[in-house]
């Protein structure tokens, strides 16, 4: 996996809430059996105004011009700001997977559907919580500013903006070291063998109608 | 000290903890074709086998056609989706599973059907699939939540998942439900007061004499929607009627495990004064007959309701939210719920496909014709064995005999990755959990209902008040 430390980036906003993953990414799409080239049928039913399927050339598509992420301004965005209960629904990895294809590294939101919040961690993304008020507050600086950045800091848990005013947000310590350096969970947990080993002894037989 | 059910699901499944964060055992991993080719590629990559192959029941169901099966493999139109479905024979043909359920296997269907019915899915297992409505599986004592592609490899390659333990909310929902109020109206009005947000980072137990007096059918349906209010996991307590539901299926524990393993189930319950972080509470007898008017399960009111009107919104965000429903949805606000026509109908999901959920739907189909503004009422039963239970009571029958359409297990119009779907400007009944923006195809206009509900809109091309009949 590859680490995540800091990020000066282009915010694109969303304003929505409860942006669900099959919004994200639209079913028809799910059919592949790769992990890679999600990223062109992001959001493809409010992106493009026709309809989309597997394998079609999607830069002869008619782009939705009234689509935030379609405008120029936004255009290389790396964060992405929208509102509460992002990635509800679907437990599909694509939807990380189609995001971070797209270009976005980090999501500023006011809260997460759990299963979509973890799968972010797992592809390199970070996903930020911080309060209604101060995601409110960040709509109107990206709404009022051509070009508007924002600067992540992992390790130091903080966003920071243009006028320098700083954020805090947190994270769990286990993903924040995942995140940091890059680390592949199934390495990790392939440390704990023995304890694995030693766990399903000891299940088995307390249940051993698990085993059959 | 007195613990939660999920505190001893979770306690009991602990194999190391560090900075906050348990491994867990996971028990049973249940696995389909879209969300595992990518987790079996990884392991082949890494030259990784799966850690315990008896833990993995597998079926194709996502991708499925519900007709043309006479053609086989070759009635799968779309290449795509052949080869999605081909890939997860070939995968489990090379890393192994307990069980798999094929493409057109007799007991092939949906995943979260397929499970209880073959008595995969044991109270105190902790069970995982790479699909949300794995919560299904909590009805029976279970810990079970839905995980990403990447954890799918997690837990193929080491039998174990990185967890945070939830917060744990209780839904207490005592009384007795009336007349054709289901499962599915219950959920749906949780779902309405808590939002689908309310549930993040919570596991649910349901609990109250309401859920007790439901049966597994009734009980999968509630887990299955704990999802849709946020919460990765929801169950319900082990009784007689999950003990009663269990016995005699395929993969149960035989008679000499039998008494020990029922022994042990019976502890599954929330110790008496056990503290939830949450409770909320609800009185059965004010549950009446449930529709979603919106794109969110949340975006729900009673039949005898109408479309909420803007200065019932609760904010800003929300209000926002509504006016892009009306639009999408092509409703006004204030509209009654019982004059919204209908153009299509679907029976089946996840949610409620079994065969309790046919025989519902069939009784007030019975004897009666599907209304002329009705395009195509669809009857899809969730497995393989609840097709054929449904036939030899003559379910088949009843619904073609009123001018539904009889099809073979799976997925289908739920999230309509195969060919059954909504055009755009469609609106439909469903009994599905999900009636997101283009979730039964794009343009389409989804209103979730209990499948009694949506048998009588099928019958009065419009919603109608299934309890008042």
């Amino acid at each position: 996996m590859q680490a995540f430390t800091q990020l000066n980036g282009l915010v694109a906003p969303l304003d929505r809430a409860n942006v669900d993953t099959d919004a994200i990414i639209p079913k028809q799409f799910l059919k592949s059996i790769k992990r890679s080239g999600f990223g062109v049928n992001a959001f493809d039913e409010w992106r493009y105004l026709d309809h989309g399927e597997p394998g079609m050339d999607n830069s002869k598509r008619q782009i939705n011009p009234d689509f935030v992420l379609n405008q120029a301004r936004y255009q290389g965005a790396s964060i992405l700001l929208t509102r509460e209960n992002f990635g509800c629904g679907s437990s599909r990895e694509h939807a990380p997977w189609a995001l971070e294809d797209f270009g976005f590294k980090v999501i500023i939101a006011s809260s997460y559907a759990d299963i979509f919040y973890n799968n972010c961690f797992k592809n390199g993304m970070l996903p930020i919580v911080l309060s209604a008020d101060i995601v409110d507050s960040l709509f109107k600086q990206v709404a009022a500013t051509p070009y508007y950045k924002l600067q992540v800091d992992l390790a130091a848990q903080t966003v920071s903006t243009p006028s320098g005013e700083s954020f805090s947000f947190s994270v769990d310590a286990f993903r924040k070291h995942c995140l940091l350096n890059g680390l592949d969970d199934i390495g990790l947990t392939m440390q704990h063998q023995d304890k694995i080993k030693a766990f399903e002894a000891r299940h088995q037989q307390a249940q051993p109608w698990l085993y059959n | 000290m007195a613990k939660t059910l999920y505190d001893k699901l979770f306690d009991s499944h602990v194999v190391h903890e560090e900075n906050g964060a348990a491994l867990i055992y996971i028990d049973r991993h249940l696995v389909h074709e879209v969300t595992s080719p990518q987790a079996f590629e990884g392991l082949r990559l890494a030259n990784r086998k799966p850690w315990r192959v008896a833990s993995i029941v597998a079926t194709a169901d996502h991708n499925t056609p519900t007709n043309g099966w006479d053609k086989g493999l070759a009635g799968i139109a779309d290449p795509v989706a052949r080869l999605q479905i081909e890939t997860l024979t070939e995968n489990i043909a090379e890393f192994g599973a307990k069980a798999y359920f094929p493409f057109m296997d007799a007991r092939q269907g949906i995943v979260h059907v397929v499970g209880p019915e073959q008595g995969a899915t044991l109270p105190g297992m902790t069970v995982v699939c790479g699909d949300s409505h794995t919560s299904t599986h909590g009805a029976f004592g279970a810990l079970a939540h839905g995980i990403g592609t990447s954890e799918v490899e997690h837990v193929m390659a080491t039998q174990c998942l990185v967890q945070k333990k939830s917060k744990a909310m209780q839904v207490l929902v005592e009384g007795q439900l009336g007349p054709m109020v289901t499962a599915k109206d219950v959920a749906l009005a949780i779902i309405g007061k808590t939002g689908t947000a309310g549930g993040n980072g919570y596991a649910i137990e349901f609990a109250g004499s309401a859920i007790r007096g439901l049966s597994m059918e009734g009980r999968m349906t509630l887990c299955n929607m704990a999802i849709e209010a946020g919460a990765r996991a929801g169950m319900v307590a082990v009784d007689d009627t999950t003990i009663n539901y269990i016995k005699g299926r395929p993969y149960a524990p035989k008679a000499d495990q039998w008494d020990a393993a029922v022994a042990y189930w019976r502890t599954l319950q929330s110790d008496a004064g056990a503290q939830f972080d949450l409770v909320v509470r609800l009185q059965a007898e004010d549950i009446k007959p449930q529709v979603t008017w919106g794109t969110s399960p949340e975006m729900v009111v009673a039949i005898d309701g109408r479309v909420p009107s803007l200065d019932l919104a609760k904010n800003a965000v929300q209000k926002a939210d509504w006016e892009r429903a009306y639009a999408y949805m092509g409703l006004q606000p204030n509209t009654p719920i019982s004059e919204i026509r209908i153009d299509k109908v679907f029976i089946g999901s996840c949610t409620n496909s079994r065969i309790e959920d046919l025989r519902a739907a069939a009784a007030v189909a019975k004897g009666k014709r599907v209304a002329a503004n009705v395009k195509l009422a669809l009857v899809v039963p969730g497995s393989g064995l609840v097709k054929a239970q449904a036939e030899q009571e003559g379910l088949d029958k009843v619904f073609s005999e009123a001018g539904f359409e009889w099809r073979q297990p799976g997925c289908s119009m739920c999230l309509a990755m195969n060919a059954d779907r909504l055009e755009a400007g469609e609106r439909c009944a469903s009994t599905s959990n999900r009636n997101f923006e283009g979730r039964q195809g794009q343009g389409g206009r989804t209103h979730l209902v209990s499948p009694a509900m949506a048998a009588a809109a099928a019958i009065a091309g419009h919603f109608v008040d299934v309890s008042h009949q």
